[in-house]
């Protein structure tokens, strides 16, 4: 077996013990068993520095922002937009107004079918999607495809769960208008070759929308070095709190389309003859927004930054192999997702059990995973499965996590065996 | 572990790998196909019914443990029985399935049915015991299709 830990570019400072310290619930159980938590992918955990500096805002310096001309609202509006500035920094956007928030990767999504969609495409244009797309990333289309008659195509991926670059391109016309795919797979890990799939696509005039939920989490997002004009993700997986997303798009786009809501905080003047939009990126933010979710998301950001992202992504690709090679010893089990590139996911059946079954075993041990479609179900019927038990990774998970699930996989074939 | 064994018994192991009664019939007088959107399982339950009684029962589908051993057990217990009958061993069931201070005297009459009573230990599993049942009333009522939400 290969070590997982001796090659010199390999080395980093990341100490995982001193990580699992800042996360609370770790000192919780599960059913009397020390938590082993292993669904990032669908909400990560909250270090101390987030929790804490939400119940430190209500307790000393809430108000509303935008609004009051007094101290403390000016103080945390202050903060609220500064976390503009480190989400602009966090994806390398060119501008900090090109960064709005939204309550999550679904809403920043429904606002671009919404604004940008109906604005600017017709009956016939053409959008692409891939067959590994969460339902968040296919409804909406639909809803629009209802509403004017565009038309949606499907981009193949194969066995493995790897997009397959070449039938793409073989779908790109000049009816093209939009792309909007994963960076990458909320089910499989693969990771989606975003900055090809773009430059392929703007070269056909098309717009390219990202849904980069897990993306996010695990990997450097560059936005202009992509190149897409949107970019969608959500705080709460990135050990933010929940209740706020982000939407990136591009200055130019932004300023062309029409908002998405009405209501305060959006207008510049308002009469009952008419109203005139703010600026961007207020002009797409109606209302008091996720207040202290933004900030909450900001301190997880720069969290993350202190503990040295490229160190996590490291540590992160060794638990990724070590969960890999442990899970392929077991009997009846088949790893559902074995893209080349791929990170932080494993998805998987036992031959055995079904995957709900198996999720309510291994929880009497401790072990928190996700079973059934995680909402892509065409994509279970691309891989020929009905649902799959999905173990997913977080920054604070440990080999030793992974032996809890390996064992707990041993009662369920006790159980059916 | 012993809510789980008290879970997963023999007996619904054994109906979940060899399920009775999996078979699509020809002279179904009545079908119906539920479907469980939270995880994905399906069932289709057929019914021969005449003169308000249900003469043949049988199901297709693929789900887990439970709701396959559910629905098996499910067909052998109400073969026969009138469409009255089914619906107050329906509601029976349900209760057995939710309701924690059920009196176990009350229960007697589900017989074989009642190695399901364990999942009221876990909600989240509740609807996989249930999915056939209301799969087989909404075949009894003439309706196509049954979701649990």
């Amino acid at each position: 077996m290969m070590s997982l830990r001796t090659d010199k570019d390999e080395k980093y400072t990341f100490n995982v013990d001193n990580v699992r310290k800042d996360f609370p619930i770790f000192k919780e159980s599960m059913n009397g068993q020390p938590l082993v938590f292993l669904d990032t992918a669908a909400s990560a955990q909250k270090p101390n520095q987030v929790i804490d500096s939400i119940t430190e805002i209500y307790k000393t310096e809430y108000a509303n922002v935008h609004r009051g001309l007094y101290k403390i609202s000016e103080t945390l509006t202050a903060k609220y937009e500064g976390v503009r500035e480190i989400i602009s920094d966090y994806i390398n956007a060119e501008h900090t107004s090109e960064i709005i928030f939204t309550r999550n990767a679904t809403e920043s999504i429904n606002l671009v079918a919404r604004s940008f969609g109906k604005s600017f495409l017709k009956e016939n244009d053409e959008i692409i999607l891939s067959e590994l797309e969460h339902h968040a990333n296919i409804v909406p289309w639909q809803m629009l495809r209802e509403e004017i008659g565009v038309i949606i195509k499907i981009a193949p991926i194969n066995d493995e769960g790897e997009f397959i670059i070449d039938e793409f391109e073989k779908l790109l016309c000049n009816r093209t208008k939009l792309v909007a795919i994963s960076h990458m797979s909320n089910v499989l890990g693969s990771i989606l070759p975003v900055k090809e799939i773009t430059r392929l696509s703007q070269a056909v005039g098309a717009k390219v929308l990202i849904d980069g939920c897990q993306a996010i989490t695990h990997l450097p997002v560059d936005v202009q070095k992509i190149g897409c004009d949107f970019y969608v993700f959500s705080g709460h997986k990135l050990y933010g709190p929940s209740g706020v997303g982000v939407l990136y798009a591009r200055e130019e786009l932004l300023e062309m389309m029409p908002p998405f809501m009405g209501g305060g905080d959006m207008i510049s003047a308002v009469t009952f003859e008419e109203s005139t939009w703010a600026k961007i990126p207020h002009k797409f933010e109606a209302g008091t927004p996720a207040i202290v979710q933004v900030i909450g998301l900001g301190v997880a950001i720069e969290y993350l930054k202190s503990l040295g992202l490229e160190d996590i992504r490291k540590y992160e690709k060794t638990i990724l192999d070590y969960a890999t090679q442990k899970l392929l010893d077991i009997e009846g089990l088949r790893l559902i997702g074995t893209a080349e590139d791929k990170a932080s996911v494993l998805s998987f059946t036992l031959d055995f059990a079904h995957p709900h079954d198996v999720a309510t075993i291994i929880d009497g041990a401790g072990v928190a995973v996700r079973a059934g479609h995680h909402c892509a179900q065409p994509l279970m019927n691309r891989m020929n499965v009905a649902a799959t038990v999905r173990a997913s990774l977080g920054l604070y998970n440990t080999e030793e996590d992974i032996d809890r699930l390996v064992s707990s996989l041993h009662n369920v074939s006790e159980i059916f065996n | 572990m012993d809510s789980l064994r008290e879970l997963y018994q023999e007996v619904i192991l054994d109906h979940g790998k060899n399920p009775r009664n999996f078979t699509t019939p020809d002279n179904a007088t009545n079908k119906a196909l539920g479907n469980n959107p939270l995880c994905g399982d399906q069932l289709t339950v057929y019914l021969k019914v005449d003169s308000g009684f249900v003469e043949d029962v049988s199901f297709i589908g693929h789900g887990c443990a439970i709701s396959i051993a559910s629905a098996s057990m499910m067909t052998e217990f109400i073969k026969g029985k009138s469409e009255d009958e089914i619906k107050q061993i329906f509601n029976k069931f349900h209760e057995m399935c939710t309701d924690e201070g059920i009196d176990k005297g009350s229960i007697e009459e589900l017989e074989k049915l009642q190695v399901l009573s364990g999942v009221r230990e876990y909600p989240t599993r509740v609807k996989c015991a249930t999915l056939p049942w209301h799969t087989l009333l909404a075949a009894l009522a003439g309706e196509k299709e049954v979701t649990t939400e």
